[in-house]
């Protein structure tokens, strides 16, 4: 039951944060609750479907199905999360003045966001199909009793929740004013830590195993089994041992989302001007 | 399913390679190293694994329970599940001398390992 609470908690609590995340950057959008269940529900069907289908995934591409799969879902996340900022960056002002005005109701006529929901629907998946397959093995092996593994499934739901829901209502109290430039900020640094992910999987998958040596060690500092290790590593994509490659990679993605944020900025501008 | 290949799929598969083999001739030394790991009763056997500094290996890890696992490790950069009764192949780059512990997480109390560069 312990084996059972640890593992669903940890990974509830890895997929819960992104969603707080996301809940926060779309504060006052209509029907934002509703996507991001929408985003979530379909994260559990797939969990479920990628559990079932596992042996197959991963004997795609010679063996290299499964990194490849993940990797793909990953630069999938990291693209709709950079689409989400670039939007933001039109619209944040406007809807935060909005915000302000009418109160936490909702903020009429702006779009659901699609993109996010993407994203919630991505965490859970892959986060959901690693608890799926440890319940699954528990469950054909009877070494936990079912009662046992439904106590401690349903604990590490309620605690991994709990935990998520105290991040998000922390992300709450930031006044409105700040409100979305620290979620565009942590939006950003959570593409940047999926996309150095992704290249770890690309690497593992036999692509472009270049600058695979190891920039840092700060293992003995934070491990990424800790439980800070693991809210940094969701957070803002830490590793204890990252590569060049993923380095790389990091910086990029964070250039590449403010570089758009900033056009699309001075696009409106400049638009306003004439 | 997959494991299931034909003898005759599979001889001719191994032909081809040998054929390949020879034709590439000088670049069989830099075919990575392959170290077979089985996974049973939740342990890794061998759980340490030596290997060569500098050089590309792969670890062919056959998951001879019926429950899933998934091959993690910080240090190795690999995160892997490997379904009940299945197996998987994991790469390692080529390692500086050190050593860099792997687990199975969902038997983290049993599925410990350390591959040693030396």
């Amino acid at each position: 039951m312990l084996a059972t609470l640890v593992i669903v908690f940890r990974e509830v609590f890895e997929a819960g944060l992104i969603v707080g995340i996301v809940l926060s950057a779309t504060r006052g959008m209509a029907r934002r609750g509703l996507w991001v269940a929408y985003g979530v529900a379909a994260g559990v069907l797939g969990a479920s479907l990628v559990a079932g289908f596992a042996g197959e995934i991963a004997a795609w591409f010679e063996g290299a199905g499964q990194e490849l799969f993940t990797a793909g879902i990953l630069l999938l996340a990291v693209v709709m999360l950079s689409w989400h900022n670039a939007w933001m960056a039109s619209h944040g002002r406007a809807l935060a003045r909005q915000i302000r005005q009418v109160g936490a109701a909702v903020v009429a006529g702006e779009r659901p966001p699609a993109a996010l929901a993407i994203v919630c629907g991505v965490a859970v998946l892959r986060e959901g199909s690693e608890v799926v397959l440890f319940l699954y093995g528990i469950a054909a092996s009877g070494g936990s009793s079912a009662p046992g593994m439904i106590a401690g499934g349903a604990l590490g739901l309620l605690a991994g929740g709990l935990v998520s829901a105290v991040m998000y209502l922390g992300l709450l109290t930031i006044p409105t004013r700040y409100l979305f430039s620290v979620t565009s900020t942590l939006i950003t640094l959570l593409a940047a830590g999926l996309a150095a992910q992704a290249v770890a999987f690309v690497q593992q998958a036999g692509y472009g195993e270049r600058m695979t040596g190891t920039v840092w060690d700060s293992s003995w500092l934070i491990s990424d089994d800790s439980l800070p290790g693991r809210l940094l590593h969701t957070l803002i994509g830490y590793t204890s041992e990252p590569s060049w490659a993923q380095l790389l990679v990091y910086i990029l993605t964070i250039g590449m989302i403010l570089g758009s944020m900033r056009l699309v900025r001075w696009r409106n501008d400049t638009a306003l001007r004439h | 399913m997959r494991d299931d290949a034909s003898p005759l799929c599979r001889g001719g598969a191994i032909g081809l390679v040998l054929v390949g083999l020879c034709v590439s001739g000088p670049s069989i030394a830099d075919e990575p190293v392959q170290i077979n790991v089985t996974l049973k009763d939740h342990r890794f056997e061998p759980a340490e694994i030596h290997v060569p500094t500098g050089k590309p290996t792969v670890l062919f890890v056959t998951n001879e329970d019926a429950t899933s696992e998934e091959f993690d490790s910080t240090a190795l950069r690999v995160e892997k599940v490997i379904v009940g009764g299945h197996y998987a192949t994991i790469r390692l780059r080529p390692l500086s001398p050190g050593r860099y512990p792997f687990m199975g997480e969902y038997h983290a109390g049993t599925a410990q390992g350390v591959v040693i560069a030396e």
